[in-house]
């Protein structure tokens, strides 16, 4: 290696490491880091590389389970859905690229977590989309919701994956930080299963894909840090995505895994090169040594330090066996992409680079991988909110209520943005967004997947551990609305900057809610990711642990959707009622307040109405289905009656709860099933010691409200999806 | 029933059209990537939907001016008959083996969605299957269907019966709402001289399943399977 190194702790700050993370690179190196090797360390003990935050607390998460093949740690969870097949899948974020350049920056997060997918060997079948904004009344918030939904369907639509689902919420905390999650899923013959852990000494790595250029030097260490005035300037970092190659990519790597050539192949997806040649050889531990000569550039002059630090987008990292090498050069020329045998497997242990003759870098590669520091950051819990006093509350008109709520940006239809995807493509979507979860077949047998996308930040914010609860139950709830089986779930955890105790304490306490959650539904935690510091100026988003939850449906023809079918059913209630209003949506659009604590969760009885519930469809008797969540009952029934086009007709209120407290609480655990068989429902529900009764009952066109009058669907329909058209139709 | 499926690189529907022929000849057709310079004999050729070459240059640009295209052109002379479904249909317009072109959308955003359809000739192999008049919802889902030629080209394929299917409302009746991304005369589909040449925007194998939300395309591949056997 040449001369002495001229990095000093002032650049290593620069980097994002403290001094005490410098003094420990020069330890294991045995000397000062030279630029590349700094660059490496601290791309992979950047936040975002290392979870070195989370990483106490994500261990508590339950991960394991009967169908459970592959869970966290890899580059998406896996789970048996029997007949051989398997699901692959996992949710990551691309909040602060999509900020600054929203169309490249969603666009480059569906493309990251496609390549995650199918780097297991498995084919996408389904995207969903978690989206959060700042208030629609900020200058910015049009602008990036149209770049962001662009940028989804750009590339999606182009690379032939239906985007099925997801969910888009408002808020003023995401003025400076949005939220743009992606959450991608396939499927694989569980004998067809690849992993990323080098093996083999000698045996050949491979680059292929794109060209390296010099587009997101750094990303990973911006994604680990808060955004000041200067966010603008930080473009350069955002990644260009280009769907085309991607769809090669994916062809050729499925292609080539159908036979027997790679041992073991990973994305290079944040910090590129480095992070993916360095987990491959920490996961065999084994040794790697590249020739940096030998990387397809798309630019002249790039240094090693660019080189390993690009994120350049659509490039994977494979290991073959001797002799692969034909066959996969073969498919990759056809498909008419770069293939660069760029280096080899060593049992060394260690990441060597060579570039221009000489050494670039020389790094123990287990200390980098198992050095990289854990934080027990310090944390403080929030104080309860007060619970809210229903006589408080000012009566009144509840259908004046629901046609504001209806019309009001969270449940204002999201038709604009779902329309501009395609999420028909593959010729498998059973259940198409808008509904309670999408139901996707998996081809030439009778088996469904039903896949959704949960959270609800106020609660989290006023409650972290009621919060998490509740998104890993409201996802399981969605995914038994439809008659699915609940597997598994891959979370995306965004919170702010964590050096804050009560940040850390909102991050804590949503992982103690989940973890509670997950025990008592049987839904583990098989992938996610971990979004930090979504502050601006110091400012932070509302806690948003997002859950994308996957459930399995044995017979595609079971499933139910919430649209009312039949005049003259009845609608029955599942669970119990108690008009809690604190933290609800009723509150903050209708009062203007985000007062009070969220609804309690009890998860027992979680699991017993949805059990109920999924027995009750699967036996027939369930002909629609809708669980409640928020705007509480009267907008759930609402939503079956705008999606179904009929009407219905509302028992009167039980006289012991204040009108509105009834129709618009957010009580957890509860249903509506329409039924032609209210009697046997209502039967079944009691030997199973579940809460049942009848509500009202499907009738003409209009909801009818005994004692308050009646409000025409059609009306309700028109307020509902004209909101979010009109809001980006103005200049 | 013998067809073909070429994919080019970026095709992204062959999937869901051979399906669709699946389901109704009982027969997996067979799949022909571009650069294959031996395409087997058959009855029927189909351009799928998708982002040939990402559609970077022009829609259709590029799948146009490949190798594959001449010979699909000669068979196409020879009558063989040729389905260009989306990017297939761009594809055909650009390679100038139907008239006009296929513009962005009025509204300028991609749309997938279920649409209604006008049967306007039905005195053809693709079309046999259903009544003139007839309308039928199938989905749509392109960034760039917006039909446009030269008002006598216009007139031409009107005067010929060589337009296959107008987007309308769902009584059938034509309207500015119905022709959802600004077609010239709501053309959503045309014929070349000898109607055995289509190129339409829909997906009608989309529409083949009752499980996937309809069933009105499920004619149209019947009675082309029917006329071509």
């Amino acid at each position: 290696m040449k001369g002495g190194s001229n990095v000093t702790p002032a650049l290593a700050a620069e980097h994002g490491l403290t001094e005490e993370e410098f003094d420990r690179t020069v330890g294991i190196l045995g000397h000062v880091p030279n630029m590349t090797e700094l660059g490496i360390f601290s791309a992979m003990w950047s936040e975002h590389c290392s979870y070195k935050s989370s990483k106490v607390w994500l261990k508590t998460l339950p991960t394991t389970g009967p169908r459970v093949i592959c869970g966290p740690g890899e580059n998406a969870g896996v789970i048996d859905i029997g007949d051989g097949e398997a699901v692959v899948f996992k949710i990551e974020s691309h909040n602060h690229p999509s900020f600054i350049e929203p169309y490249q920056g969603a666009a480059t997060g569906v493309g990251g977590i496609l390549r995650d997918v199918f780097t297991m060997g498995a084919r996408p079948i389904a995207i969903l989309d978690s989206l959060h904004f700042g208030s629609p009344d900020h200058a910015r918030t049009r602008h990036l919701v149209a770049g962001v939904v662009s940028g989804i369907g750009g590339y999606g639509n182009c690379v032939g994956v239906p985007t099925v689902g997801g969910e888009c919420e408002f808020h003023p905390c995401y003025d400076g930080n949005i939220l743009v999650n992606a959450m991608c899923v396939g499927i694989v013959r569980t004998d067809r299963i690849f992993y990323s852990a080098a093996a083999g000494p000698g045996n050949p790595v491979i680059y292929v894909g794109a060209k390296t250029g010099r587009d997101g030097i750094h990303g990973a260490t911006m994604a680990s840090a808060e955004f000041g005035a200067d966010a603008g300037e930080k473009r350069p970092t955002v990644q260009v995505g280009d769907p085309f190659t991607e769809k090669l990519l994916i062809e050729a790597c499925l292609e080539l895994m159908e036979g027997d050539a790679i041992v073991a192949i990973q994305d290079m997806g944040a910090a590129g090169l480095t992070s993916s040649s360095v987990e491959m050889a920490g996961k065999g531990g084994l040794g790697i040594e590249l020739d940096l000569d030998r990387v397809p550039l798309r630019e002249t002059g790039m240094s090693a330090y660019e080189i390993m630090l690009s994120e350049s987008q659509e490039r994977m990292l494979m290991i073959l066996r001797p002799g692969g090498e034909a066959e996969a050069r073969r498919i990759f020329a056809k498909w008419e992409l770069d293939f660069a045998v760029i280096g080899r497997v060593t049992e060394t242990g260690r990441l060597v680079l060579r570039m221009n003759g000489d050494i670039a870098a020389d790094i123990p590669v287990e200390p980098l991988v198992t050095a990289a520091p854990v934080y027990q950051r310090p944390w403080l819990r929030r104080h309860p909110e007060p619970e809210i006093d229903p006589a408080s509350i000012p009566d009144r008109d509840p259908l004046d209520c629901l046609r504001r709520l209806m019309a009001s940006p969270t449940l204002a239809s999201k038709r604009w943005i779902w329309e501009q995807y395609d999420h028909l493509v593959m010729a498998n979507t059973v259940k198409r967004p808008g509904g309670d979860a999408a139901v996707v077949r998996v081809s030439a047998t009778g088996k469904a997947l039903a896949l959704a996308t949960d959270c609800t930040p106020r609660y989290c914010r006023a409650d972290p551990v009621r919060g998490g609860a509740q998104a890993v139950a409201e996802s399981w709830r969605n995914l038994t609305a439809v008659g699915a089986e609940p597997l598994a779930l891959t979370d995306n955890m965004n919170f702010g900057n964590p050096e804050r105790p009560e940040i850390m304490g909102e991050f804590a306490g949503a992982i103690e809610g989940m973890r509670e959650a997950c025990l008592a539904l049987d839904y583990p935690v098989v992938s996610g990711n971990v979004s930090l510091y979504n502050e601006t100026n110091g400012s932070a988003i509302l806690p948003t642990p997002v859950i994308g939850g996957v459930g399995l449906v044995a017979n595609v023809q079971n499933v139910v959707d919430l649209a009312l079918k039949r005049d003259g059913d009845a609608l029955i209630l599942i669970g119990e009622t108690s008009g809690h209003l604190g933290c609800s949506l009723y509150l903050r659009e209708i009062e203007s307040s985000e007062a009070g604590p969220p609804p309690p969760i009890d998860l027992a009885a979680e699991r017993r109405n949805g059990d109920f519930v999924r027995r009750v469809i699967r036996a027939g008797h369930a002909v629609a289905c809708h669980d409640l969540s928020d705007g509480g009952l009267f907008a759930a029934v609402a939503e079956m009656a705008m999606t179904g086009g009929r009407g219905v007709v509302l028992d009167p209120i039980p006289s012991d709860l204040p009108s509105n407290a009834y129709l618009f609480g957010e009580d957890q655990a509860r249903y509506i099933v329409e039924t032609a068989d209210p009697d046997t429902v209502l039967e079944l529900a009691r030997a199973a010691g579940v809460p049942a009764h009848v509500i009202g009952a499907v009738s003409g066109v209009a909801l009818t409200l005994s004692g308050a009058g009646a409000i025409s669907v059609e009306a309700l329909r028109a307020a509902n999806e004209a909101w979010l058209p009109d809001y980006m139709a103005q200049a | 029933m013998r067809a073909v499926i070429i994919i080019f690189p970026g095709s992204n529907r062959e999937r869901d059209v051979c399906a669709a022929l699946a389901l109704v000849t009982g027969r997996e057709p067979v799949r022909v990537w571009h650069r294959d310079t031996a395409m087997p004999e058959s009855d029927l050729i189909v351009l799928p939907g998708g982002f040939a070459y990402g559609d970077y240059l022009r829609c259709g640009a590029m799948a146009a001016h490949s190798p594959v295209m001449s010979e699909v052109r000669e068979r196409a002379a020879k009558g063989t008959p040729v389905l260009g479904i989306c990017n297939g249909f761009q594809i055909l317009a650009e390679a100038r083996m139907l008239p006009g072109a296929l513009l962005p959308n009025r509204s300028l955003r991609f749309t997938c969605r279920d649409v209604h359809l006008c049967v306007e000739n039905n005195q053809t192999i693709f079309t046999c299957g259903y009544e003139v008049g007839q309308t039928i919802r199938v989905p749509v889902a392109h960034h760039d269907g917006n039909y446009t030629a030269e008002s006598d080209t216009l007139d031409r394929l009107e005067d010929r019966g060589l337009v296959a299917f107008r987007y309308c409302g769902p009584d059938g009746e034509l309207s500015e709402a119905g022709n959802f991304n600004g077609s010239a005369r709501a053309i959503a589909g045309i014929f070349n001289d000898s109607r055995t040449v289509l190129g339409l925007m829909p997906h009608l194998e989309n529409a083949v399943d009752p499980l996937l939300g309809g069933t009105d395309g499920r004619a149209f591949f019947e009675g082309l399977v029917g006329a071509l056997q």
